[in-house]
């Protein structure tokens, strides 16, 4: 994979072709198995790419990285339900950059048909797109689909080295290997033997395919396990990619055009010389890096280097930038992705409802700011640490930043202190290997201060949707909306492999297109803007603005009709998709939504369908003398089956806290074609004390069994509504524009 | 420029700027790297350290002018020698990302010395200059009671 943007580029032309024509796809490639790229050393010996056989116990090699969604737990227990090892016995670690661990979980988020309905279709429906991910080697995490991607992957990995395992024992003992049993890391006989012992002759033994175990004798899938991670987490041991310490390492900071794409013209890096401890100011092009004995005197002094900074090619401000985004509705739509019945002729009847909502662009603003370790060794080869979601790509990002092979680099995907999508740009690993070539022989960590990394992000795009309703009575006859948007997706994809697939953005309507509304006329419609401000991958994606366009007008409609918010949507869904409307029905059961209503108290509910899992809330707010208050939240969601309850309870709350913050103060402003936000001072997320309690229910109805849905990101999408629609409930106020905290005075 | 700090009760020695804080001498000079920076402006408490038992922001504080003994994450508890408090985050399941927990759990370790039985109300005061990205508050004050009553029953 020396040109992977080429590569790719011709395959995904090449797929097109095949699924237009109904063609088979190269069959040698949909069956062939990648190979193992784990290698056995002293004490380790791999039985297949996912299990590692170790003096004490085993190590699960995760396909997917952990940015705190708890997926290697979770990868981990899948393995172990089937090799039969105690819990304690059992490590994890992420992967090296390999086809192996392609992401079978992508199928899922690859049709533009909405999910409810996907939900009940059968899996393997399509082969062909069914082998893409390891077609196209998408080692990716993302789209919430890591745990769908491992459940048969990683089950078969457990027990197809156990039966290897079993047979290595059969072989010592002269039995078949069906009158062996496992436990605890023994394969039992009428003598015993650790997985260790057997390990080395298992290697030849390994089958392709084995009966996975029925789910009635599952011991750890379904169960809250304990985190893997836990106890380095709590304890300050856990390794991020920015506690990577290296002898003789030096560091770095970067400061690159906050004018996004712009040029740089020149720079004097006399004022940051004079800094102490600062030894070089290197030239990037459209940047500079400080190198210095520490990162903070390379931050300081980065600051002082006079840039002469070229312009970008977007609007000066964020006004400006609104009415071009404004200008996408005089198109016509390109991506109509739902149109049931006829709409037009319904409206057409008149007395219709309409608002227009507008939302600003977002930052991912993880925990732990952008950074990478680069060491380019004496050898010429290079070693990176970056926390990154996109370890096939990033790899040869760096080899080509630095003109190598790819297999002349080793990179080292380490946790990630929060990603929320932030983490999937090669950007922070590809400087780091720029400046690691000025530093020949010399390790070098690099790390972006806060304000870099808020001024240098790769923004939830701004958009502006406007609706358009009709009612009988109080049915809900019409629904027509269209968002107008720049698309997160063409944008990141042209920037990360120099194009885009054809046709329409479903990222730029999902949560709008693909809702289980049963309103008989419906019509979602993108309309694509063409302002180039960059952009990325926010969790929940275009989810996290089409929620709250259609769950604020749906509240308006129903408020229209004289109904209770929660029943309009409930009757609109009910005949559509029944586990849908139970998650309605269970979060306006936990709620106690009926008594919510009181003098001095909001309710507000909401409700999308995102990656493969509806979600419900219920948002209660309370008017104080200090301001408003968020106090209490329920959250009723169905991922089909779920593999811990812990951590999808964990990641349904953080994902609300999430939205929630975004919702009542993140905006991500420009003025002279520069970010205005820089820290946590201004780009203000929730704390503690504004943290309203939460309750979560999962249930499991969803799809046939064995389907599953997402969990790490459904929980943001309804929030920004359920606050909204609480609000309104509230003050009788309507909010139409987020953050919702310009409009609305919070309690700090 | 040399200087002395006494971390986890063990005398060392930085060789950097007087006026770097104590965050980069503990993560570029030391490789103590269980201390996180997280904004470099007091804002997010992910550098939280204890000094002399109060918990400080070592993003803000010049290692010219440290005197006192410097408590971090590392000198709380390790695997297998763990604190009281690092228990009750760990029964609790805290941790997602896992970040800014350093921080949270010695702001915490700094309540409890001061107030061994907070409130809720307590717990919002002492707490909100510590930032997490990830949501985990119902979390951490559901541990930072657990280690209450841990300390309590002794």
């Amino acid at each position: 994979m020396a040109n992977w943007k080429k590569i790719t580029r011709r395959s995904f032309m090449v797929l097109g072709a095949a699924v237009a024509g109904g063609a088979a796809f190269g069959v040698y490639k949909v069956t062939e198995v990648p190979p193992n790229p784990l290698q056995a050393a002293a004490g380790a010996v791999p039985l297949n790419p996912w299990v590692i056989i170790n003096a004490d116990g085993v190590t699960v090699i995760a396909p997917r990285a952990e940015m705190g969604q708890g997926i290697s737990t979770t990868l981990a227990a899948l393995v172990a339900e089937e090799l039969d090892v105690d819990w304690a016995q059992v490590r994890v670690l992420h992967g090296p950059p390999a086809q192996a661990y392609f992401n079978a979980g992508f199928v899922d988020r690859m049709s533009n048909v909405p999910d409810f309905i996907n939900a009940s279709a059968p899996k393997s429906h399509n082969a062909i797109m069914a082998a893409v991910p390891k077609i196209f080697s998408m080692q990716l995490t993302g789209g919430s689909t890591g745990a769908i991607g491992g459940f048969e992957q990683m089950r078969l990995a457990g027990a197809t080295a156990r039966e290897a395992l079993k047979a290595a024992a059969a072989q010592r003992l002269g039995v078949s290997a069906d009158q062996l049993k496992t436990e605890a890391g023994m394969v039992i006989g009428s003598q015993s033997f650790t997985y260790a012992e057997l390990a080395e002759e298992a290697v030849a033994l390994v089958p392709s395919d084995v009966p996975l175990r029925d789910p009635s004798s599952w011991r750890y899938l379904g169960k809250p396990m304990p985190r893997l991670d836990m106890e380095a987490k709590s304890t300050g041991t856990a390794q991020f990619g920015i506690d990577t310490w290296l002898p003789g390492m030096k560091f770095a900071t970067v400061r690159m055009n906050p004018k996004r794409g712009g040029a740089m013209k020149g720079f004097d890096p006399a004022p940051a010389m004079d800094i102490a401890g600062v030894e070089k100011v290197i030239d990037l092009g459209t940047g500079i890096a400080v190198v210095a004995s520490n990162t903070w005197s390379a931050i300081q002094a980065a600051a002082l280097v006079e840039i002469d900074w070229g312009h970008a090619d977007y609007p000066t401000d964020s006004e400006k930038m609104m009415v071009r985004i404004e200008r996408a509705f005089l198109e016509e739509a390109d991506s109509r992705l739902r149109d049931d019945g006829d709409v037009q002729t319904e409206l057409a009847k008149g007395g219709l409802i309409e608002a227009e909502y507008r939302i600003p662009f977002l930052a991912h603003a993880a925990m732990e700011p952008l950074n990478a370790v680069a060491w380019l060794k004496a050898d010429g080869t290079l070693e990176i640490w970056c926390g990154n979601q996109a370890p096939i790509m990033t790899r040869d990002a760096c080899a080509a930043a630095v003109g190598l092979e790819a297999d002349k680099v080793t990179l080292h995907t380490p946790v990630m202190g929060g990603g929320f999508g932030g983490r999937t740009d090669t950007v922070p690993a590809v400087l780091a290997a720029k400046v690691a070539l000025e530093l020949r022989g010399t390790p070098v960590k690099v790390t972006w201060s806060r304000e870099e990394d808020m001024t240098q992000d790769y923004y939830r795009p701004a958009a502006i949707a406007r609706l358009t309703g009709r009612l009988d009575g109080q049915k809900a006859t019409a629904l027509w909306g269209k968002t107008a948007v720049p698309s997160a997706a063409r944008n990141a994809l042209n920037r990360m492999l120099g194009f885009a697939p054809p046709g329409p953005d479903r990222g730029s309507v999902e949560g709008g297109f693909d809702q289980p509304y049963g309103i008989p006329n419906y019509r979602y419609d993108g309309h694509i803007s063409d302002l180039s401000v960059p952009l990325g991958f926010w969790r929940s994606v275009g989810n996290s603005m089409n929620a709250f366009f259609l769950e604020s007008f749906i509240d308006e409609m129903a408020h229209a009709a004289g109904a209770d918010p929660l029943a309009f949507r409930l009757e609109l869904m009910e005949a559509t998709h029944a586990p849908s409307a139970a998650v309605l029905a269970k979060v306006r059961d936990m709620s106690g939504w009926d008594a919510l209503k009181r003098p001095g108290f909001g309710r507000g509910v909401a409700f999308c369908y995102s990656f493969g899992t509806p979600t419900a809330q219920v948002l209660e707010v309370q008017e104080t003398a200090d301001g408003i208050r968020m106090t209490r939240a329920w959250i009723a969601c169905d991922p089909g089956l779920a593999l811990d309850p812990s951590i999808i309870e964990a990641q349904m709350t953080g994902a609300m806290v999430y939205g929630l913050s975004a919702a009542v103060q993140g905006a991500i402003t420009f003025a002279d074609q520069q970010v205005v936000e820089t820290n946590f001072y201004d780009y203000e997320p929730l704390r503690m004390q504004n943290t309203p309690s939460f309750e979560v229910a999962i249930l499991q109805n969803n799809g046939k069994f064995g389907h599953m849905g997402g969990v790490g990101e459904p929980g943001t999408p309804p929030a920004a509504p359920a606050l909204a629609n609480a609000l309104f409930d509230l003050t009788g106020r309507r909010g139409r524009s987020l953050p919702l905290g310009q409009e609305f005075d919070f309690a700090a | 420029m040399t200087i002395q700090l006494t971390v986890n009760g063990a005398a060392l020695t930085v060789d950097l700027p007087g006026d770097v804080p104590l965050l980069w001498a503990l993560r570029d000079g030391l490789g103590m790297t269980g201390t996180k920076f997280g904004c470099g402006v007091a804002a997010c408490g992910a550098c939280t350290v204890l000094v002399d038992g109060a918990a400080v922001r070592s993003c803000q504080m010049p290692i010219g002018e440290v005197t006192g003994q410097i408590t971090t994450i590392e000198g709380l508890g390790q695997p297998g020698n763990l604190a009281l408090i690092q228990q009750a985050w760990i029964k609790h399941q805290v941790a997602q990302c896992g970040y800014c927990q350093s921080g949270q759990i010695m702001q915490a370790t700094a309540l409890l010395a001061e107030n061994p039985a907070p409130s809720d109300s307590d717990i919002d005061a002492a707490m909100q200059g510590n930032l997490c990205r990830c949501g985990t508050y119902p979390r951490i004050r559901a541990a930072i009671h657990e280690a209450a009553q841990m300390m309590k029953a002794g």
